[in-house]
């Protein structure tokens, strides 16, 4: 306690000098900080917006170990109906209600998801893809995780037009899509 | 604008209640909600960080026993935002009502955490910065550092709000999930901006879990996956006059969230002071809140693209 009143002291003795330490050293910090953050969002914006398909090129970058692991609720339509609610709640907001993409998240309908192996889906879904904006998503446990992926799966082959979703909007998708329950 | 809509005097007599009153204003403002899967930690840090462009609002509040002087209410709001998936920022607002005393407001923090690594490993590392701007008074004991002990928090807040902190905090946070399981490891180190000030550490660790691992199919409130229970240890370790536990105090603290389909995220925990120089008793409670599309909503407001 009396180091810190010792503290105020020496403020006041040497006020402005102190106060402009810190203005200083915050300003530079948090410009450096803004610029980097800048900087890195623009260069993930110009890759995604280089090549559509190189959004789904994250599939291919998974582990052929984790790529081959088996999903234990395959054909639950327990877990289908949990991981709706799942993917409602945590996935929803980005990939759009309805899985269709949105501006954030690309479309979930597409070929490349639908046709990875349950295992890619759940590595991608662990891992994210933090360096394009997705968020790492083992803060769920890993059952719920696989419940988000035979969800995922259960949603049959789309042909989607790529162009994203509006929020609460259908998409344009040439199937219709199961019976959901949840996200009606 | 504040004076505007809440008389001065109001603001002189109850600058707490108008502090709540503003927090809880936010909180129940509609947007457009998330749920949120809170851990269940209020002082230890994950390495989870905000979703990108989302805003999570968050009001806290802890009781705590004094000996030698009053209880205290110490509450403080947070305001986090992710910049972007490897990127968080916050800024708290705190203040506290001393018992048989007064409330004021005790000060600021900005905090930054940055995610190191791209992928899960074993242990996660994120780096936290966090810059104080504080009085004496401030007792949220968010961080419990160096040689702070309860003796320090005794006198009135006439006399501890003279003193003020400017501090730089850095934390490294370590953490694993595993089956379910969270582990937090975070060793702290503080800094007082004054160069005659010396280095403070101190540490939090946190282990937690889901009190279901599967989801059910239903929305429900009170389903066992939207509980979290856990418990979390955090203390100071001296400085670089005088490391060590001597002159420290620890608390021992359980803790529990609940993640309510309704977005909203109540949190308890109740600490105990594990030696005599630490507060025999912080009670927690906080109540939570997140935005999503709140980065996407300033910027249309600024004129970016929809």
């Amino acid at each position: 306690m009396r180091a810190r009143f010792a503290c105020f002291r020496a403020i006041g003795r040497n006020g402005l000098a102190n106060i402009g330490f810190v203005v200083v050293g915050v300003s530079v910090f948090g410009m450096a900080v803004l610029g980097a953050v800048r900087a890195v969002a623009q260069k993930e914006d110009a890759g995604a917006r280089k090549n559509k398909s190189s959004t789904y090129a994250v599939l291919a970058e998974v582990p052929e170990k984790a790529r081959e692991r088996r999903n234990p609720f395959e054909a639950d339509t327990q877990a289908v109906v949990a991981g709706g609610k799942l993917f409602e709640q945590h996935c929803a907001d980005c990939h759009g209600r309805k899985a269709g993409g949105a501006r954030k998240g690309p479309s979930l309908l597409r070929e490349e998801v639908q046709q990875a192996t349950p295992g890619t889906l759940f590595w991608i879904l662990t891992n994210g893809v933090v360096r394009r904006g997705m968020p790492v998503w083992s803060k769920l446990p890993e059952p719920e995780r696989w419940q988000i992926v035979t969800f995922l799966q259960s949603l049959k082959l789309q042909s989607v037009d790529s162009q994203p979703e509006e929020p609460g909007e259908i998409p344009a998708v040439s199937t219709p899509l199961p019976p959901l329950g949840l996200l009606e | 604008m504040v004076a505007r809509i809440v008389s001065e005097p109001m603001l002189r007599k109850f600058p707490g209640l108008v502090f709540i009153a503003l927090t809880f204003s936010l909180l129940l403002c509609r947007s457009s909600l998330v749920w949120a899967q809170e851990s269940p930690y209020i002082v230890t840090y994950d390495h989870y960080l905000e979703e990108p462009g989302s805003l999570e609002l968050e009001y806290f509040s802890t009781f705590g026993t004094q000996r030698g002087g009053n209880d205290f209410d110490a509450f403080w709001t947070e305001f986090e935002y992710g910049g972007t998936a490897w990127w968080t920022t916050e800024v708290y607002l705190a203040g506290q009502t001393t018992f048989n005393d007064s409330t004021i407001f005790t000060g600021f923090r900005w905090e930054n955490r940055f995610r190191l690594l791209q992928r899960e490993h074993l242990v996660n590392p994120v780096l936290y910065i966090e810059y104080e701007n504080t009085n004496g008074a401030d007792k949220i004991l968010k961080e419990v550092e160096g040689h702070d002990v309860e003796s320090d928090y005794a006198d009135s807040n006439a006399v501890l709000r003279k003193e003020h902190d400017h501090e730089l905090e850095m934390k490294l946070l370590l953490s694993s999930t595993f089956r379910g399981w969270n582990v937090a490891v975070n060793p702290i180190v503080t800094k007082n901006l004054l160069p005659s000030e010396p280095w403070e550490f101190a540490y939090a660790v946190g282990a937690s879990r889901p009190l279901a691992l599967k989801a059910s199919p239903n929305r429900c409130n009170f389903c066992r996956e939207n509980f979290i229970a856990g418990v979390e240890m955090y203390g100071g370790l001296g400085d670089t006059r005088s490391a060590g536990l001597h002159d420290t105090s620890h608390y021992l603290a359980p803790v529990v969230a609940w993640n309510l389909p309704s977005d909203w995220t109540v949190r308890l925990s109740s600490g105990f002071g594990l030696n005599d120089n630490s507060h025999r008793l912080l009670l927690r409670w906080g109540l939570s809140r997140e935005f999503s599309g709140f980065g996407e909503l300033v910027g249309r407001l600024f004129g970016g693209r929809p």
